[in-house]
Parts: C-alpha cells; sequence; structure tokens
C-alpha cells in the first residue's frame, strides 16, 4: 500500500509572525518546520503501511527557496521519500492554487491513498485538501478521527457536530486526519540520521506543467487591508493567596453567573 | 444593495436550521435583493417557512443523499444550477465539517477562489470584501476576490447575528444530481452521538475550557465538575485534545468551536494564537494560570497567577458553599 501525506512546512508557530508590508503574504524566511498537525497523518501512514504489510510514504510539500527541512523531519519518522514542489511563481499562492500544485505532484507518484491534516495551523483555510481530492476525482472523508484499511476500502471515523459518522470509501481517496488520531512517534537517532539520504525530488511549476496557472498573480484574491484588532482592555491580574478565590467568586457574583 | 443574488448553503439539526445558517441567510439578505438556499436531505422542503422567515425566497432541494457525504453533491447541484444560467454573485458557506468540504469541492470544480475563516462581511461596490483573523486574533485581514465566478465565502459561527430582516414567500424547487462516480464513493454506514450532558458548547452562556496546565488528564474532571456548577459547557485546548485527554468535540480555537460565551474561564492555558481565535469574542474572561507571563492574562478581564489544579478545586468548594 503506498500513501502520499500532504505536508506544509511552517515558519515556527512559537516565533512571532509577521506579514509582508509591501505583498501582504505571510513572511516565510527563518527556518521553516513540519507543522505539527501533519505529524498525525504522517504516524497514521507509516501505521497503515506497516499493516498492510509493505508499501511507500511519500512525504509532498510545497515550499519557497528548496526548503526541505520540514520533509526531513517526516523522513526521520520513517516515510521512505520526498516531493518538493518549490518555485519563486508560487509566492502568494492561495488555496486551490496550493491545491493544483499538490494534486499535480502527487499525480507524479503511485498512491493508494492521500493523508492530510484538517487544516494548517499557520493559514488555516482547511479547504486546500478537499480541492485536491476533487482536482484528482477522489473519494473524500475529511475530520477522520480514527483510520482504518479493511478489505481493500478505507474505513473511518468522521468527526460530526453531534458525534460521528462511521464512513467506508473505496481506494483511491483522499482522508484529512485530526490532532490525536494516533500518537506521532519521534523521530529515532537512526531515523533523523537515516533521513539524510532519503531521496527528495524537487519539482517547479514548470515541470508539473502549471506554468501561468498558479501562484499569486493567478490567484483570484487579494488582501486589500491589515488592521490591527481591537485590544480587549487588560483586567484585573492577581498572585494567587488566600483571599484569591474569594476574589473571583465575588467577580462571578457581578456578573451574575452564581 | 448592489449585489444581485447570494446562495446559502443550510444545515439543519434536531429538526431545524441550525444558528449558523440564520447567521448566514441574516448576512447574505443584508446584502443581496435575492437569497436562495440550498439543502440536503430527506424531507428539507418542510424547512421552507422558516427559511422564508428569514428571507430565503428558494429553496433548491438535493434530496436524500442515500449516505454519501454532502460535499460532492452540494458542490454538482450547484454548479449544475449555474451552468446556462446568471451565477449567484455570492455562495456562503459555514465554517462547519460539511460546509469546508462542500465549498472546497465546488471551488476546485469551477475552478474559483475561495475565502475561508470570514468573521465580517463588507459591501464593496459590486462584490463583497471579507474579514478574517490572524495570528490569534490580533491582527484583521480584509481580503476581496478578483475576476470573474462567484465569490465563494466560508463563514465562522457567531459572525454574524442571526435576526431576520425581511421575509419571502419560499418555493421549493428540485435540484437532485445524477451519479458522480468516484468522487462520491464514500458513504455513511453508521452516526454516533455523543452523549453530553449540559449545554452545548458554542451555545452555552458560560464555558469553562482546560489546559495543559492542568498537569493530568484525571485533572480534566475539574474542568467539567465547574462547568456543571455553573450551567455551562466544558471546553479544552488543542494540546490536551492532540494529548488525547479529551474528544475532538471539545475543542475551542482555530481549528475547534468558536464561543462566544458571557463568560469563558480558562483553566491552566497559555492562550496560544490557535485557541484565542476561537473564544477572543466572548464578553468576560477569567484566566487561571500559573506563568504570569501568558498571552492569555492580555485578554483576560480577572486572573489569578497559580495552579489550576489548586485553585479549581477550592473554587468549587467556595462556589458549593455559597
Amino acid at each position: 500500500m503506498n500513501i502520499c501525506v500532504c505536508v506544509k512546512q511552517i515558519p515556527d508557530p512559537t516565533a512571532t509572525q509577521s506579514l509582508d508590508p509591501s505583498t501582504n503574504n505571510l513572511v516565510r524566511a527563518g527556518k521553516l518546520v513540519l507543522d505539527d498537525s501533519d505529524t498525525f497523518g504522517v504516524e497514521m501512514a507509516l501505521q497503515l503501511v506497516d499493516s498492510a504489510g509493505g508499501g511507500e510514504v511519500t512525504l509532498v510539500s510545497m515550499a519557497p527557496n528548496g526548503e526541505v527541512s520540514g520533509i526531513r523531519t517526516g523522513l526521520a519518522m520513517g516515510a521512505s521519500k520526498g516531493i518538493l514542489v518549490s518555485d519563486p511563481e508560487l509566492a502568494g499562492s492561495d488555496a486551490l492554487s496550493t491545491a493544483k500544485v499538490l494534486a499535480a505532484a502527487i499525480k507524479t507518484t503511485e498512491f493508494d491513498l492521500v493523508i492530510t491534516a484538517t487544516e494548517s495551523t499557520d493559514g488555516y483555510t482547511g479547504t486546500t485538501p478537499v480541492q485536491v481530492a476533487e482536482l484528482l476525482g477522489l473519494p473524500s472523508v475529511s475530520f477522520a478521527k480514527k483510520v482504518e484499511v479493511v478489505d481493500g476500502k478505507l474505513k473511518v471515523e468522521r468527526q460530526t457536530e453531534a458525534g460521528f459518522d462511521e464512513v467506508i470509501s473505496p481506494l483511491p481517496a483522499l482522508v484529512t486526519v485530526t490532532a490525536g488520531v494516533v500518537e506521532p512517534r519521534y523521530p529515532s537517532f537512526k531515523g533523523i540520521m537515516s533521513a539524510k539520504s532519503k531521496p527528495v525530488t524537487t519539482l517547479t511549476v514548470a515541470d508539473l506543467g502549471l506554468s501561468g496557472q498558479v501562484g499569486g498573480a493567478n490567484s483570484g484574491q487579494r488582501v486589500v487591508a491589515v488592521r490591527k484588532a481591537e485590544a480587549r482592555q487588560v483586567g484585573t491580574i492577581i498572585e494567587d493567596n488566600d483571599d484569591a478565590v474569594g476574589q473571583l467568586v465575588a467577580y462571578l457574583e457581578q456578573l451574575k453567573v452564581i | 444593495m448592489s449585489i444581485g443574488k447570494i446562495w446559502v448553503l443550510a444545515e439543519f439539526a434536531e429538526a431545524k436550521p441550525t444558528t449558523t445558517t440564520l447567521e448566514l441567510i441574516s448576512a447574505a439578505s443584508t446584502f443581496a435583493d435575492t437569497v436562495e438556499a440550498f439543502a440536503w436531505g430527506e424531507g428539507v422542503a418542510q424547512y421552507q417557512d422558516a427559511l422564508g422567515a428569514f428571507g430565503v425566497s428558494k429553496l433548491y432541494d438535493i434530496g436524500s443523499l442515500a449516505g454519501s457525504l454532502p460535499g460532492p453533491k452540494v458542490a454538482a447541484a450547484m454548479a449544475e444550477e449555474m451552468s446556462g444560467n446568471t451565477p449567484p454573485d455570492a455562495i456562503f458557506f459555514a465554517a462547519s465539517y460539511d460546509g469546508r468540504d462542500a465549498a472546497a469541492r465546488l471551488s476546485a470544480r469551477l475552478s474559483v477562489g475561495v475565502i475561508t475563516n470570514v468573521v465580517n462581511l463588507v459591501s464593496d461596490g459590486p462584490g463583497l470584501s471579507a474579514e478574517h483573523a490572524i495570528f490569534g486574533g490580533e491582527v484583521i485581514v480584509t481580503s476581496k476576490f478578483e475576476g470573474s465566478g462567484p465569490q465563494i465565502f466560508v463563514i465562522r459561527a457567531k459572525s454574524f447575528a442571526p435576526e431576520a430582516t425581511r421575509s419571502a414567500s419560499c418555493e421549493v424547487v428540485s435540484a437532485k444530481v445524477a451519479d458522480l462516480g468516484p468522487t462520491d464513493g464514500a458513504k455513511v454506514t453508521a452516526s454516533h452521538a455523543e452523549e453530553r450532558s449540559g449545554p452545548k458548547l458554542d451555545e452555552a452562556p458560560v464555558v469553562v475550557s482546560g489546559g495543559r496546565g492542568l498537569g493530568q488528564p484525571d485533572k480534566y474532571q475539574l474542568v467539567e465538575e465547574l462547568a456543571t456548577l455553573l450551567n455551562g459547557a466544558p471546553g479544552a485546548s488543542r494540546a490536551i485534545v492532540d494529548a488525547g485527554w479529551v474528544p475532538y468535540s471539545y475543542q475551542v480555537g482555530q481549528t475547534g468551536k468558536t464561543v462566544k460565551p458571557n463568560l469563558y474561564i480558562t483553566v491552566g492555558i497559555s492562550g496560544a494564537t490557535q485557541h484565542m481565535v476561537g473564544m477572543k469574542g466572548s464578553k468576560n474572561i477569567v484566566a487561571i494560570n500559573k506563568d504570569k507571563e501568558a498571552p492569555i492574562f492580555q485578554v483576560c478581564d480577572f486572573g489569578i497567577v497559580g495552579d489550576a489544579s489548586k485553585i479549581v478545586p477550592k473554587l468549587i468548594e467556595a462556589i458549593k458553599t455559597r
């Protein structure tokens, strides 16, 4: 069983983030890291390939400047190879543009299943995965909280407003996994060492035959304004002491919730 | 009004339109002369009056999905209705599990962009400008579409008030779709409801959310107990959902529910950007966290710097003995 996992390499989410004032694009200078949300998909893929008794996990990513540090993290977890699409033309891509690139990159490899996170931590549009599915003509099951392959079919527990649905889909298919679906492994030292020699193919927009169809210049939307949100008034902050709980109770009484 | 027509994907739960559906229709009615809705499921025609009361003049009835997930069929029904006809100026989807799927499918099918996580819309000449929050709600970005094609917006819950500004007589038309082949291959074989007592997380007047600062998974019961005492709902940060302490349905934040209760209490939550997006609109915020530098203290109205697992039991006791 061969699985493609879409992974995003993002600016460290714990660092201060900013927008480029001239383009209003997220500044992606500096080191990129594997989006934590994607570690669940990578782990899921590794487990499914294991239980299928063989196959490859391929990581597919789109990032500027030939960035592979996040892909290497996924390879260190155990994925077999990576495909990176990197091209200056892709700066400012919207979700659909990104989906077109990922779909074309996925098509360069053999796959039975595509796994993604439900959304990235930085851009969080949450539409790219299902756009990829539509572009590839695949069924999709989003918000999976449990994934199995049984008798050649995908069996998923899908989060719903009320609880969850059991969903069965033929393969090939695309599934988006929620955080917590599996416990992602930490890369071992051996894994980290072997990741350095695993193959990562770098492709350009032209290689994918998408010249003039993707990237900021071909995204149908643009940012017209950026402003600071109204800051909330900072309230009363107290250190925990004998009276702290009493003061909090008084505050709750004032709100009439007790 | 400079916008002619807006479509809204209507969703239903417990035999009525969801609150978010009414929010979307209300907003659409303030922008457009004509508001029409699409809906899937057995017998949705029964909702024509409920939707008409908020200004919907036509309900496209996709009918029973026969087990399919909604995304492919909703997108196909909308695309088919557009072909040969004047498309709507904009289409509104809720940022729900199914709304996002349908919007994504439609966007790829029509090859037009989609703007997601919308928290406000502003009429802007022939179209709409959309606002969404980034960096944990610190920065508001306004985006708009360029080029032709319907403008697809995925709108977060509680962005607009569900208030009818006009009513319409709502006609029902069939919008059944033909077999879609492989894209429609995923089928629901069973549905399960998770038992949750008390008010719903996104509707409760009081929400108490727990995070990593609780220390141990078993301490989460303190959050549940406090929520119950305050007639509220328990919620959670992404960190403890990722760690498996509570199910995903408890999560408040960018990747979870958006809540705007009268009172939001965080217990052992530092206030990562991920969390802030989902709760910053709460009327009153109380924070209990041991790190006084935690970002949550920048947005709270009342905060205690201390160990949540020690303070909450005292708080529960104090409320009980009042």
